[in-house]
């Protein structure tokens, strides 16, 4: 038994859900309407921004000779400044996220994942680069850095720990954010450190936020490690809600302190408004 | 009594642990219900957080009283209770249980029985003696006193207990009654009026109390089925009710394959009070003598069934016309009589042809006066006498004329005749015409009266033989033979010595004549039988019907004079139907003049039927209901642990999907056995989706290996060369193989060839007929007709009923099909031969070719052994040489262009007669 077989059925099994997941990706995209979204002063890029008098020093060949000619002046073209930014992912694989209460709702891995990727093509579309927080897809522009950025949210095995960001890049982490907060926090905190802004997105399923259970219950997590027992689980909602606010809380003050932005958004819900709202914040702190 | 409600307990100790229900109610509310197990990524958030109430949630009321409910149930089920418990009042002292046990008992004999199996359970517990008298079995002065015996000894013999299939009446009954005693009575009436009953009630008054137990609903009867103008008369009858009724009247017999069915039935409905109805129904012939018997439909009683005899069945009679010399003369034809004496009773037949007369299906063939037959006519006419017919022949001038049964006996005569008859009592003889003498004993004709006018001028004489006697039916007062005859196979051949008509005798005018025919089966008197026409016969029971109208076998049975059958059904003339010889007579429970009144009771007496039985046990279903509550609880329990919905997909509700399967009875699907014929079926529909050649399978494995390469080659050259594409050649086994989706056979022939059987005979004509195609290839270079293969092929294609052949000519349409050929080698070059076309083909007008027949030659025949030059090897090259060199190569060309043309002729037919190419065709001719 080679290792080549494995591989090679592994690439398969992968390509055979790429495409979805891209096509689902485009599709939630494609639902969001922007408008113009270039950086509104000249520099480098090809779209026309204004005509403006030639100076000395200029270049001959940056001389526009048509518009030149229907004056005394000689004129240059200037473009549009259309600077690329990185954007960064971390899309949060742990196996609470695998979780969905419902056929109905999708798991919130799964959601995270789309819209990650969703948005990621919006950016692409917009002349951004794009990658993963993880080192598995290092930011970069195009179809290509999408299709890389898929098939390694797709590996089974990610790895769940931070890169340090580019300075001045952005970063989207999607999460529950119902584990351990010091990694978060630690992450957070030395991204901002490095001049990174970004959003700090949670996704919850719709039964986390209501606990509508009763009776006696055992509750359990993925992976089945962790386990508590209750003789009456209404008993325990308005302190489990209570905890679930808190937990809320702190995230969004640490997104205040950091200058990053915080929202929660229950995997019932519909996706393009979470897309909607991921890409105003991220065009915001431009 | 419990509380006032008709309830009753077999155990009602049982009742007391129903006690224990509150101790239960506590025991379960303090046990908890099974937690749910539930994945909730948020645990994390739920760590630490101690349960406030210390009372775990109940199992919610509701579930409890289920529980409770269920354990009620069982409880009170098993201590059995019973509803309306039967209370009796005793008597003590004898009971005589006397029952009407005729037909109108049979039809709710089980319902009787159960009333006296009542009645013994309850004589029983009051300790009573009891005896049983069925109606019947006491009418007679020497009937046997009653046997008293306990409830129990009667009760095991309540299955021997039956009614009689006729009316019986009460007879010494009364006398029976007053030789008892004291004794109390219940009488089981059949609610019928009949002579005798009232001096019956009187005399068991006399004896003690008398109960009568009679049933309410009415009783059916039907009567003998009477024919009135052709169409048959049905008259149902019933005892008096006030109620409207609709019955079924059915027709039954066996359909033509045997099986007894309703051929006929129509639907009689009695208004209120009416006792009598008719139905009236309008049958073919066929039909109508296929009935057996007529019945009420779902009447299990000897009295709503009549059984169908002769007197319902028109006979199928035949009469050969022979030749009609003498038209005009109406009254001096045979058949003229021979028609008035059957045409009322049979259906006649009338043909000069014997095998149309046979083919009719007569039951009798008459030849008045016909001396001669021809050969086969007088074969046919024996084998269908000898498979049970009757041939009945007259004799006359021409028969005496004939030496017809001269010198030997004619198979279709009975005896051996002299020539030229006698004549007496004409005006050239001295004797007096002749009467008949008395039938004797032994003839069928045996109690008809014979009419002093009738005689006998002229008659055939039979030459004497020892055997004369027994073949002799009826003699004249001379002793000489009138009617004799004698068995052929299982049929016979019946000869009046005198003809039919009244130029040799009176017979034919008589009144005998027509009775004489009925005796002898050929005609069926119509309407009511008079005893005189049964007079002098003797009947034996060939079937007798039961009470419950059953016929079943009659057994041994002496023989009955004929006037007793027409008294009706009694003790010794049980109803069932009577034969002598060939006829059929059907005694029947009912005669014309039944009619079913109801029994008439005094005032005093009330007659009662019993109640449907009161009392009823209710363990059942509270245990049903027991089981029912506990699977309510069952599922209710799963649902409450969510174990129902499928609520937790990472552990599916295993639990309750496998109560719901043991709830549901799975029926067992039987898995269906793949047969060889799938098989056969997949490779014809598969052959049948593309064009595929095919060779006969010779059973030598070199020929077929030459023939499937050859196939190969010319099927790759089709696929090239033209539109045709051909899937890969097949070899069919014409034995088994489906052939008809093969438009092309090709079929060496060795001389070594086995004869195809004759299913695969069958199966070659089938397909040939439905435009199939074969090329028979004797591959011996056409050398004459006289080759071993040839003369193979010759007895091959001999069955197979072949069109007449020609060797291909020059204008037929292979020679155009694809390219145009003037021979068709293969490996040699011989001849080819085609079907011919019609002679009276002409050339058309400004055409160059005949004007050729439609369709496709269904063979082409000949030596060339052509796969052989198409045949390939699997690497393309040829696997024969054929000639030399470069002419050997134009050869094989020209080979493959025939076979090529061959395909395109099997498939587009006569396209290339058409006048589409003649333009071109006529140029390159005209080179």
């Amino acid at each position: 038994m080679t290792a080549q077989p494995i591989l090679r059925s592994r690439a398969e099994a992968l390509a055979e859900r790429l495409p979805p997941l891209l096509a689902q990706a485009r599709h939630l995209a494609a639902s969001v309407e922007l408008g113009e979204h270039g950086r509104r002063r000249p520099g480098q890029g090809d779209a026309f921004w204004q005509f403006r008098p030639a100076q000395p020093g200029d270049p001959a060949h940056r001389i526009d000779w048509r518009r030149s000619a229907r004056s005394d002046h000689h004129y240059v073209q200037e473009k549009e400044w259309q600077a690329a930014q990185s954007v960064l992912f971390w899309v949060d694989a742990s196996p609470s996220m695998a979780f969905a209460s419902s056929p109905d709702v999708p798991e919130k891995g799964a959601l995270a994942r789309l819209i990650a990727m969703a948005l990621a093509t919006l950016l692409v579309r917009g002349g951004e680069r794009v990658g993963l927080a993880t080192n598995a897809a290092p930011a970069g522009r195009g179809e290509l850095a999408l299709s890389r950025m898929a098939s390694a949210l797709i590996a089974p095995a990610q790895t769940t720990g931070f890169a340090d960001p580019p300075a001045r890049s952005r970063a989207v982490f999607l999460s529950d954010f119902l584990g351990d907060l010091d990694p978060v926090t630690k992450a957070v905190a030395k991204s901002a450190d490095r001049g990174v802004t970004g959003v700090l997105f949670q996704i919850l399923d719709p039964v986390e936020e209501a606990f509508p259970f009763r009776g006696r219950m055992v509750f359990e997590d993925m992976g089945g490690r962790l386990e508590h027992d209750t003789r009456e689980a209404r008993d325990l909602r308005s302190r489990y809600l209570d905890r679930l606010a808190a937990r809320k809380a702190d995230l969004a003050d640490l997104a205040r302190r950091t200058g990053w932005q915080f929202h929660t958004h229950h995997s019932g819900d519909a996706d393009s408004a979470a897309l909607l709202w991921l890409y105003h914040a991220i065009e915001g702190h431009r | 009594m419990i509380l006032g409600l008709p309830i009753a307990f077999a155990t009602p100790w049982l009742l007391a642990a129903l006690v224990a229900l509150p101790v239960l109610w506590w025991l379960l509310r303090a046990v908890p219900p099974a937690p749910i197990r539930q994945i909730f990524p948020a645990v994390t958030l739920l760590l630490g957080l101690e349960d406030r109430d210390a009372e775990s949630e109940r199992t919610p009321w509701w579930l409890l009283l289920l529980r409770m409910l269920a354990v009620a149930a069982l409880i009170l089920g098993f201590a059995g209770p019973v509803l309306n418990p039967e209370v009796r009042q005793a008597r003590s002292g004898p009971l005589l249980i006397f029952v009407d046990a005729n037909w109108a008992s049979a039809a709710d004999w089980p319902q009787r029985i159960s009333a006296i199996e009542d009645q013994l359970d309850q004589a029983g517990q009051a300790g009573r003696p009891v005896a049983i008298a069925l109606s019947h079995a006491v009418a007679t002065a020497d009937a046997a006193p009653p046997q008293w015996q306990s409830a129990g000894d009667w009760r095991a013999r309540l299955p021997g207990l039956l009614p009689v299939a006729w009316n019986a009446d009460y007879g010494s009954a009364p006398d029976w009654v007053a030789g008892i005693g004291q004794v109390d009575t219940i009488w089981l009436s059949d609610g019928l009026a009949r002579d005798g009953r009232t001096a019956l009630l009187t005399a068991f008054e006399a004896a003690g109390r008398v109960d009568v137990l009679e049933p309410t609903a009415p009783r059916l009867g039907l009567l003998p089925v009477k024919v009135e103008d052709g169409a048959l008369v049905l008259t149902a009858l019933r005892s008096p009710a006030i109620t409207e009724q609709s019955i079924q009247l059915q027709g039954v017999g066996p359909d033509p394959s045997g099986v007894e069915r309703v051929l006929a039935s129509t639907m009689v409905t009695f208004g209120a009070g009416a006792v009598r109805e008719e139905a009236r129904l309008d049958l073919p012939s066929e039909l109508r003598n296929r009935i057996t018997r007529f019945q009420v439909e779902d009447q299990r009683a000897s009295g709503a069934i009549t059984l169908a005899d002769d007197s319902l069945r028109r006979r199928r009679v035949a009469l050969l016309t022979g030749v009609q010399s003498r038209e005009g003369l109406e009254l001096l034809s045979p058949l003229h009589y021979l028609r008035e004496a059957l045409v009322p009773s049979a259906e006649v037949v009338e043909a000069d042809v014997i095998k149309t007369l046979i083919e009719a299906g007569p039951e009798v063939v008459i030849l008045p006066d016909i001396p001669n037959l021809a050969e086969p006519d007088q074969k046919a006419l024996a084998s269908w006498v000898a498979q049970g017919g009757l041939l009945l022949r007259f004799a006359g001038p021409r028969l005496a004329a004939a030496d017809t049964g001269r010198g030997v006996e004619d198979i279709l005569l009975p005896v051996r005749l002299r020539s030229g008859g006698r004549v007496v009592g004409g005006a050239m003889s001295w004797g007096a015409p002749r009467a008949l003498a008395p039938f004797p004993e032994t003839s069928p004709f045996y109690g008809l009266r014979v009419p002093p006018d009738v005689t006998v001028r002229a008659q055939i004489l039979a030459e004497p033989s020892p055997d004369l006697a027994d073949k002799t039916l009826a003699t004249l007062a001379d002793g000489t033979p009138l009617v004799t005859r004698k068995a052929l196979g299982s049929g016979q051949v019946v000869l009046f010595h005198v003809s039919a008509n009244a130029e040799w005798s009176s017979l034919a005018l008589s009144g005998l004549f027509v009775q004489m025919l009925e005796r002898l089966a050929v005609s069926t008197p119509p309407g009511q039988l008079q005893p005189e026409a049964l007079e002098g016969t003797q009947w034996v029971a060939a079937r007798l019907l039961d009470p419950f109208g059953q016929l079943g076998p009659a057994g041994a049975q002496a023989g009955i004079p004929g006037p007793d059958l027409l008294a009706g059904a009694r003790r010794e003339v049980p109803p069932g139907l009577y034969a002598e010889g060939d006829r059929l007579f059907a005694v029947n429970t009912l005669t014309d003049n039944a009619n079913l009144s109801a029994a008439a009771w005094p005032d005093r007496i009330l007659p009662r039927w019993q109640e449907a039985r009161a009392s009823r046990d209710l363990a059942p279903l509270l245990l049903a209901a027991a089981l029912g509550l506990g699977v309510l609880d069952v599922l209710a329990s799963l649902w409450l642990t969510g174990r129902l919905t499928g609520r937790l997909r990472a552990r599916p509700g295993g639990q309750a999907a496998a109560v719901l399967v043991a709830l549901c009875l799975a029926t067992p699907s039987e898995g269906v056995a793949q047969s060889d014929d799938a098989d056969a079926l997949a490779g014809a529909v598969e052959a049948a989706a593309v064009v595929t050649l095919a060779h006969v399978l010779t059973g030598d494995r070199a020929t077929d290996d030459v023939a499937k390469a050859g196939l190969m080659g010319l099927s790759d050259e089709l696929f090239s060369r033209t539109s045709v594409e051909p899937a890969p050649p097949i070899g069919v086994d014409i034995e088994t193989d489906a052939l008809a989706v093969f438009p092309f056979l090709y079929w060496p022939i060795t001389d070594t060839t086995a004869l195809p059987g004759p299913e695969a005979y069958g199966r070659l004509k089938q397909y040939l007929a439905a435009g199939g195609f074969i090329l028979f290839d004797t591959r011996d270079a056409g050398f004459g007709g006289e080759s071993p293969a040839a003369r193979r092929l010759r007895a091959i294609a001999l069955p197979l009923g072949l069109p007449p052949l020609e060797p291909v000519p020059s204008d037929h349409v292979l020679t155009r099909a694809f390219y145009l050929l003037e021979d068709f080698p293969g490996r040699a070059r011989g001849p080819a031969w085609v079907e011919a076309a019609p002679p009276n083909a002409e050339r058309a007008e400004g055409m160059p070719f005949r004007n050729l027949n439609d369709g496709v030659s269904p063979v082409v025949i000949g030596g060339n052994d052509w796969a052989g030059a198409w045949a390939i090897r699997p690497d393309g090259a040829p696997m024969f040489p054929v000639g030399r060199g470069q002419a050997g190569e134009r050869q094989r060309e020209m080979a493959m262009r025939f076979g090529i043309n061959l395909v395109m002729h099997v498939l587009t037919g006569n396209y290339k007669s058409d006048q589409v190419h003649v333009p071109a065709l006529l140029e390159r001719l005209g080179e």
